[in-house]
């Protein structure tokens, strides 16, 4: 996890396009200026970068499933709980369904758990739609072999 | 046509929490009612889920971009219903 480049998730643990899920990680740092403000002498995860992290698993899901070739872009969630705190060090195990993938929108419904417990829990709409120019898509390729993304990128999309 | 009017007016009412009484066979989902493209993704996740279908809302808004077709022959909720029910007669036959 690297707050300073929004890069939240670590590790594509397991994406299933049958059943369309998908599992990921995250490694929360454990020093990051973040903490310094929130809160100073109580560092917590700030709930909007579990939104965000939640957010980033539905969308490597939505990509999965449509063959990398439409990106994912947020745009509301609902029925977002943060049920326990988040601390510096802590191991975020992601997980997120597609709940419906309509003409150009989806919805997921995405949970966080820390130790196995149930930390997080959101619905989320994005639009999709095509990549929006060469440096993005280059980008996410990018990102892709990083996380580990485990399906062959199409080469023209 | 007049029950799928009634669960779409219903689903409006209840995602955009605007009066079900407002909410007529004539009215313009955008113009009359003022549903924005977001509030309507949400509408539209309802509708596809209820019946079961996937409104073609790429296809309709380029066909309104491109002059192909009017605003009103996709937004107002007769039509739209109407569009709704061929959507649903075509995933059965």
């Amino acid at each position: 996890m690297r707050f300073d480049y929004f890069q939240m998730i670590d590790r594509i643990v397991d994406l299933d396009l049958d059943n369309r899920t998908i599992r990921t990680q995250a490694d929360v740092p454990a020093a990051s200026t973040v903490f310094e403000g929130h809160f100073p002498g109580y560092p917590l995860m700030p709930g909007v970068l579990l939104l965000e992290t939640m957010a980033q698993s539905s969308g490597w899901l939505i990509i999965g499933v449509n063959g990398f070739k439409r990106m994912a872009f947020l745009a509301s969630f609902s029925e977002a709980k943060l049920r326990s705190f988040v601390k510096p060090g802590d191991v975020l195990d992601v997980s997120a369904t597609l709940l419906h993938e309509g003409s150009g929108f989806a919805r997921t419904k995405a949970q966080i758990r820390v130790g196995g417990k149930l930390s997080c829990n959101a619905e989320m709409t994005f639009r999709v739609a095509e990549f929006p120019n060469a440096e993005l898509r280059a980008h996410m390729e990018k990102a892709a072999a990083t996380l580990g993304f485990p399906l062959e990128i199409p080469v023209h999309g | 046509m007049s029950s799928t009017f009634d669960a779409v007016a219903n689903i409006i009412a209840e995602t955009c929490d605007i009066p079900r009484d407002t909410i007529k066979q004539e009215s313009h989902v955008i113009n009359d009612l003022g549903i924005d493209s977001l509030d309507f993704l949400d509408v539209a996740f309802a509708i596809d889920k209820a019946f079961g279908i996937k409104m073609p809302l790429e296809q309709w808004t380029q066909e309104v971009n491109e002059g192909k077709a009017t605003t009103e022959q996709y937004f107002v909720l007769k039509n739209l219903c109407a569009h709704i029910d061929t959507l649903v007669a075509a995933k059965g036959a």
